[in-house]
């Protein structure tokens, strides 16, 4: 049984936006540079099938005593990911893709919120869930949306996250979706004892599964409950599962491990949105790169009301709230 | 040789011994039993058979760990007062403290396993061999020297007690420093578990700088409390000889101890309620119960009424000497100090989570059965190091009560043909 209760969405069919062709330029990015990002995309594939058809076994020894995964050579990279891409495929009896793409020199991304526009309605909490393939039972979503009262502000004690989404928005109210700041002086990266979490150079946290020892250091040291435990094992309907997947981000995962919000490390490293800025009925996500002054987010951060959230804690989250009206 | 015969003693003193010695041991390894089948639950379903979930990560097995590492590092600064107040039995004082030691980190390592999702990945831990994130991580840290710890106890006693069963003297330029050493490894391991809670920016509660220093207080109330009732029990069942002065003085060190946790906590209490900022949620979760939510609230209260109850025993010289009112203080003091820094610690931490929400924690009973798994394994093995130590420091057993088959036979070739 999990602990968290269902959050019911209106309109629970959801309706995922038109997917942007997966070569897209990214907000502000020249369309040269995404050419180029285009073609490493494709020979990173084409490896990977070469390393599918090559390899054999299912179980690896060199699993137990592998490098780092930074440190890792290339070749073991492809056998490790062709590995996984045969056991998930035979798992869920359809094909499934395991990335590694890289993180682009240049980019920073940067994530914008505007509470102004936020009506709470969680359809960016379960297009999360579709992208990402959280499990389904026990529940697990990566975004939490409170819901505040105007009156108090920013109170998290008085907040609820358990509010109907059919009734939302309610008068008095305004909501305030949380989930990974991807913060640059992160707290949870520092507590993990085995190295099992740590920053990528376009500033996303990501986790390795297959290193997590499952010691909850880093849920402890989460100031915004976006870290998620795999209490039981993950339960995945083979119909839901999305096959598009990055070995740092919504690969499946085994029980036993924590997970997190990566801004989509699958779609945002090949140039698309992440999935809860595509959904979002109201524009009120936004996301960007940081170092590309003529992006939407510097647009925002430079011309709006920006805040971020517990900003006594040092932090430094590359999440911004805003006021676009 | 003498190593072999040395083990070859060892478990011959685990093997025999009366009815009730048994009796105990069987109860024990009953009760292990009860704990694996609990732990290979939770092994095939994962901690979803517990009561932990995202808003309280952390819970029964943690809480445990961290009165235990409390219990562990106390036992062993009783060497302390040994020294300083040239107590006669000072050799028995300090292994009866290091055995409590190994058993309670014995105890710690295993809770901490339990509480992992992944405890086949353990080995990340071992330097070089893994990739510990050392010196960043303080569980990193915790591992380190819990360990080192533990193999410096291992290895005082291991010597202590080799040396007496050859009959030998131990050599002192190998066991004083270790002792000496062991003091300050004692303090660090309680101190860097507390500087595991201590440095998490997202928890209010345990993110105060009182937290290490309370932590070094309240173990020095609940570890003299175990080691007081069982130099009381060794006492009666063994030749083991402790004077009553001794427990006095402990018991008196203990009242000071205690004087010093309360004053720390009320502390802590002063500057939360006073200044009433969002950081008092947690306090009050704890006192008083928030919109409901009030789990913990008897808890909180019993143990604070425990610890002031035991406080006024250990301070008046009448009770304190009183051997009744003693062990009545040592079981107060037990309680208190086990809800204070177990649950008492880890879950007001939690509730209300990150982002306000509560979740009331109370623990499962694959929790509970693990739990007394465990604890069932620091009592055996306690039990067992007792059992091997007692008689081996009292003169009692030696190499000469161990014969392998080949002294058999060689008493037999050389015995006179008559016999």
């Amino acid at each position: 049984m999990s602990a968290r209760r269902h959050l019911p969405v209106i309109g629970s069919d959801g309706g995922a936006g038109a997917d942007d062709a997966s070569g897209a330029p990214l907000p502000g990015e020249t369309p040269a540079a995404a050419r180029s990002r285009r073609q490493f995309l494709r020979s990173a594939m084409g490896g990977v099938a070469a390393a599918t058809l090559a390899g054999c076994g299912s179980f690896d020894l060199d699993d137990l005593f592998r490098k780092h995964f930074t440190e890792l050579p290339p070749e073991e990279v492809k056998k490790l990911l062709a590995r996984l891409e045969r056991e998930y495929t035979a798992k869920f009896g359809k094909e499934v893709k395991v990335a590694n793409t890289a993180a682009k020199p240049g980019v920073q991304f940067g994530y914008g919120l505007d509470l102004s526009r936020c009506i709470g309605c969680r359809r960016c909490v379960y297009a999360c869930v579709r992208e990402n393939n959280q499990s389904r039972d026990p529940q697990i979503q990566w975004i939490r949306v409170l819901e505040m009262e105007k009156e108090k502000g920013i109170d998290t004690a008085e907040s609820n996250q358990y509010y109907d989404a059919a009734e939302v928005p309610r008068p008095g109210h305004f909501y305030m979706p949380v989930a990974c700041h991807q913060c640059r002086n992160p707290p949870c990266v520092k507590t993990c004892p085995v190295r099992a979490t740590w920053q990528e150079p376009d500033g996303i946290v990501v986790v390795d599964y297959n290193r997590c020892v499952g010691c909850r250091c880093c849920m402890a040291a989460c100031p915004y409950g976006a870290r998620h435990f795999n209490w039981g094992e993950p339960h995945l309907p083979p119909a839901d599962l999305n096959p598009n997947t990055h070995y740092l981000g919504n690969r499946p995962r085994p029980k036993g491990v924590v997970e997190k919000c990566t801004w989509c490390i699958q779609r945002t490293r090949v140039g698309r949105y992440p999935a809860c800025v595509e959904i979002c009925p109201v524009g009120a996500r936004k996301f960007g790169n940081l170092l590309d002054p003529e992006s939407e987010i510097r647009y925002i951060m430079e011309h709006k009301r920006v805040f971020i959230f517990k900003e006594e804690l040092n932090t430094q989250p590359k999440f911004y709230y805003f006021y676009a009206t | 040789m003498a190593v072999l015969k040395f083990l070859l003693g060892c478990f011959k003193l685990i093997t025999t011994g009366s009815k009730a010695y048994k009796a105990w041991v069987v109860f024990l390894l009953g009760l292990i039993g009860v704990g694996i089948h609990g732990y290979a639950h939770q092994f095939s379903h994962g901690l979803i058979s517990t009561a932990m979930r995202d808003q309280v990560s952390w819970g029964f097995y943690i809480g445990n760990f961290t009165f235990l590492v409390g219990v562990a590092a106390a036992a062993v600064m009783l060497v302390i007062p040994a020294y300083v107040y040239h107590w006669e039995p000072i050799k028995e004082v300090v292994i009866l403290g290091e055995l409590l030691a190994i058993s309670a980190i014995t105890m710690c390592l295993c809770f901490v396993m339990a509480d992992m999702g992944h405890p086949e990945r353990l080995w990340e831990f071992i330097p070089y061999l893994g990739s510990i994130n050392f010196p960043r991580s303080l569980l990193a840290w915790d591992s380190m020297v819990l360990n080192a710890y533990l193999v410096l106890n291992l290895l005082v006693v291991g010597h202590l007690l080799f040396k007496a069963f050859m009959g030998q003297h131990y050599n002192k330029k190998i066991v004083y420093p270790l002792v000496l050493l062991s003091i300050p490894a004692a303090v660090s391991i309680h101190t860097v578990t507390a500087f595991l809670y201590n440095g998490l920016i997202a928890r209010p509660f345990w993110n105060a700088a009182i937290l290490a220093p309370r932590f070094i207080a309240s173990a020095f109330c609940s570890g003299p409390a175990i080691l007081l009732i069982l130099f009381q029990v060794l006492r009666k069942t063994t030749p083991f000889r402790i004077k009553n002065e001794a427990i006095w003085k402990v018991a008196e060190l203990m009242a000071y101890a205690m004087f010093f946790n309360l004053f720390l906590e009320a502390a802590e209490v002063f500057k939360e309620y006073y200044s009433d900022t969002e950081h008092l949620l947690y306090m009050r979760y704890l006192y008083t119960g928030v919109h409901g939510h009030n789990t913990l609230v008897p808890y909180a209260w019993t143990a604070l009424v425990c610890n002031i109850l035991a406080f006024l025993i250990f301070l008046h010289p009448k009770t304190r000497r009183n051997f009744l009112t003693l062990n009545l203080g040592c079981l107060l003091i037990y309680s208190g100090v086990y809800i204070e820094k177990g649950m008492g610690l880890v879950i007001p931490g939690m509730t209300p989570d990150t982002l306000g929400e509560i979740y009331e924690y109370s623990p499962t009973i694959t929790e509970l059965k693990v739990a007394a798994g465990v604890f069932a394994l620091g009592f055996l093995v306690f039990t067992l190091l007792v059992k091997i130590a007692v008689p081996i420091v009292m003169g009692q057993f030696g190499i000469n009560n161990v014969r392998t088959s080949r002294d058999e036979a060689l008493a037999r070739s050389t015995a006179p043909a008559s016999h």
